[in-house]
């Protein structure tokens, strides 16, 4: 049908109707408005909650006066050292060990299956119950890490949260503890994915513990892991969260990163501009971040 | 039969390959098999390092909700007089804290519940119009969505409040709803049109040569064979909307419109605040997340899979 009517009408008419044709494509009269139609929801909620708030954003965040004061502000400098700190090794510890222990995950037998079920649990639980509980186990007068600390080897613990270093520690470790599960059954899936034959080979061939992860695994899963990385990496940087509910920025807002300053100078401090500001100074960071992982993500789907 | 007969041979042929086995081979055996036990001993006490530092938040939660009213600030490590009284008193409501209760729970199935709905409507009618009517140039929406998923929400919230406020939508449940799903239905859209693939495109030819109408194509045909995908990204939005805190907190205020997190964080640095009752809360709003979890997770596996390795 389709080539047939093409040919009726000719040469002409096809050349009059390219352009329109290039945004058509193979699609018909109804079926063009259709796909359109099922198109614009979408188009639609982006524009109007994605596109017109970022446009909002950088247009808040635009004077240059902006980012004298914010430079100038103790609180900012403290936390831009914050979140460097929080990212370098909350993003790495988490990914090094989410790599070691999907290896782990991979041994055979049921009580391993048990114990995967277990260390899911901090992924499932909602971060704010979870977070709300390790707020509370960390106080130093009467919180529960003190208490056990004193029952099992008598000794006196810290107040966690009162000073800065501690507390970040606190907020970091925090992260760990909710994150690492949900990489590590990425990596385990990325794991999972070689080859068995490869896997057996290697085997045979007397590649097996240390040098079978060197030789075989990195090499194969190098890739999804560094593209876990950078992703991670954002979602850190992103994280509200965990130093919200944990530190709450505190002691005298020494332990802010970049996400809580922003909501604080916005709303703590009437300031919205301000808190654009201080989260967009981010910016340096993450669009390259961006535009290697988009490029990474790209290579991804052709090699895995 | 065969199988069991045969089972029995091969052992006896290994242990005379043991027996006639001279002494040398007998010790490799040996150090082989000590190095198994102390390889299986070290991933034991490897999974009891792991067990213990997953579980030490949780048991605290469990712990403070069972303890009594007055025993919260004691310093034992386990709850002196179990009780799960303050369960009891979240449900009723029974504690000036928890008056609205109820109200906060629904207000959170709500918001979790719109944002799957919609956010599983729009991303397939996007990933259908993309990747089966194959629109032109629907590459390029793809595309920007996926620069959605790399920013991160926390950036985006105080642009974001200005805007639902100018609008008077603050303190409105539909404001959070439309956060949550611009946040999702990137992720949507990516898992659909990868699932999508397997389904063949001849499918949809043969149908619309039986005279199908692209509504019909999408819903007779389209959706049943999506559902697995349809499930693991349902409980992806679901999961979302429920675990995200940051625009909950900003963008609803009232008691009668709060969500439960909000409600629970609003006495997080109190000293006067009903431990015991706040921990009971927390565990309840947690319950429906892991269960669902637990419930959908070989799926939800499946599709997270799929996005974390291609992206």
């Amino acid at each position: 049908m389709n080539s047939a009517s093409a040919i009726d009408i000719g040469r002409p008419a096809i050349r009059r109707d390219t352009r329109w044709r290039s945004w058509r494509g193979e699609l018909k009269g109804s079926e063009y408005t259709w796909a359109v139609a099922f198109i614009v929801p979408y188009v639609a909620v982006f524009l109007v909650f994605v596109a017109y708030p970022v446009v909002y954003g950088l247009w808040m965040g635009s004077a240059a006066s902006l980012y004298q004061e914010l430079f100038a502000d103790p609180i900012y400098q403290s936390t831009v050292v914050n979140t460097a700190l929080y990212l370098a090794l909350a993003v790495n510890v988490k990914m090094v060990l989410a790599l070691l222990l999907s290896g782990f995950f991979m041994r055979p037998g049921w009580w391993m299956q048990a114990l995967l079920l277990i260390y899911i649990l901090p992924w499932a639980v909602p971060a704010q119950s979870g977070f709300i509980s390790i707020h509370w186990m960390l106080n130093g007068e009467w919180g529960f890490l003190n208490n056990l600390l004193y029952t099992l080897f008598h000794i006196e613990g810290p107040s966690w949260l009162n000073q800065r270093w501690l507390a970040l520690g606190s907020a970091i470790t925090s992260h760990i503890w909710k994150q690492m599960p949900f990489w590590t059954i990425i990596l385990l899936a990325g794991r999972m994915a070689i080859p068995l034959e490869i896997r057996d080979t290697a085997k045979v061939d007397g590649a097996t513990g240390i040098r079978g992860f060197v030789h075989i695994t990195l090499p194969l899963i190098a890739n999804l892991y560094l593209t876990c990385t950078l992703l991670s990496t954002i979602f850190t940087l992103g994280d509200f969260g965990t130093v919200f509910f944990i530190t709450g920025g505190g002691p005298a807002n020494l332990t802010h990163v970049l996400a809580t300053l922003g909501i604080r100078n916005a709303f703590d401090l009437a300031q919205p501009p301000l808190g654009v500001a201080a989260v967009m100074s981010a910016l340096p960071l993450m669009i390259p971040l961006v535009i290697i992982l988009m490029r990474r993500l790209r290579t991804a789907e052709v090699q895995l | 039969m065969n199988v069991t007969t045969l089972e029995p041979t091969t052992r006896v042929t290994t242990a005379d390959a043991r027996l006639t086995s001279t002494q040398p081979v007998r010790q490799k055996h040996r150090s082989v098999r000590l190095r198994r036990y102390l390889t299986n001993a070290a991933a034991l006490l490897l999974a009891a390092v792991l067990v213990v530092w997953t579980l030490t938040p949780i048991y605290h939660m469990v712990m403070v909700a069972l303890e009594g009213s007055g025993d919260v600030f004691s310093d034992h490590i386990w709850p002196t007089k179990p009780s799960v009284e303050s369960f009891g008193a979240v449900l009723t409501q029974g504690h000036w804290y928890l008056q609205h209760f109820w109200r906060q729970f629904g207000n959170s199935c709500y918001i979790a519940a719109m944002t799957m709905l919609l956010t599983l409507l729009i991303g397939s009618l996007t990933s259908f119009s993309i990747g089966r009517m194959r629109i032109r140039h629907g590459w390029l929406v793809s595309n920007t969505a996926l620069l959605t998923y790399v920013i991160p929400a926390s950036f985006l919230a105080i642009p974001y409040y200005r805007i639902m406020q100018h609008y008077g939508m603050a303190n409105n449940p539909w404001s959070v709803i439309a956060a949550f799903v611009m946040f999702a239905t990137p992720y949507a859209i990516i898992v659909f049109q990868e699932y999508g693939r397997s389904i063949p495109l001849e499918l949809d030819e043969s149908a619309r040569l039986d005279g199908a109408s692209s509504i019909q194509l999408y819903l007779r045909i389209y959706l049943p064979l999506m559902a697995p995908a349809l499930v693991a990204i349902g409980t992806y939005a679901f999961l979302l909307a429920w675990n995200e805190y940051l625009y909950q907190f900003l963008l609803l205020s009232s008691m009668e419109s709060m969500t439960v997190p909000v409600a629970l964080a609003q006495f997080l640095n109190s000293d006067v605040a009903p431990w015991n009752y706040m921990m009971a809360t927390a565990i309840i709003y947690a319950v429906p997340p892991v269960m669902i979890y637990y419930t959908f997770r070989g799926r939800m596996r499946a599709g997270l899979t799929v996005g974390g390795v291609k992206g």
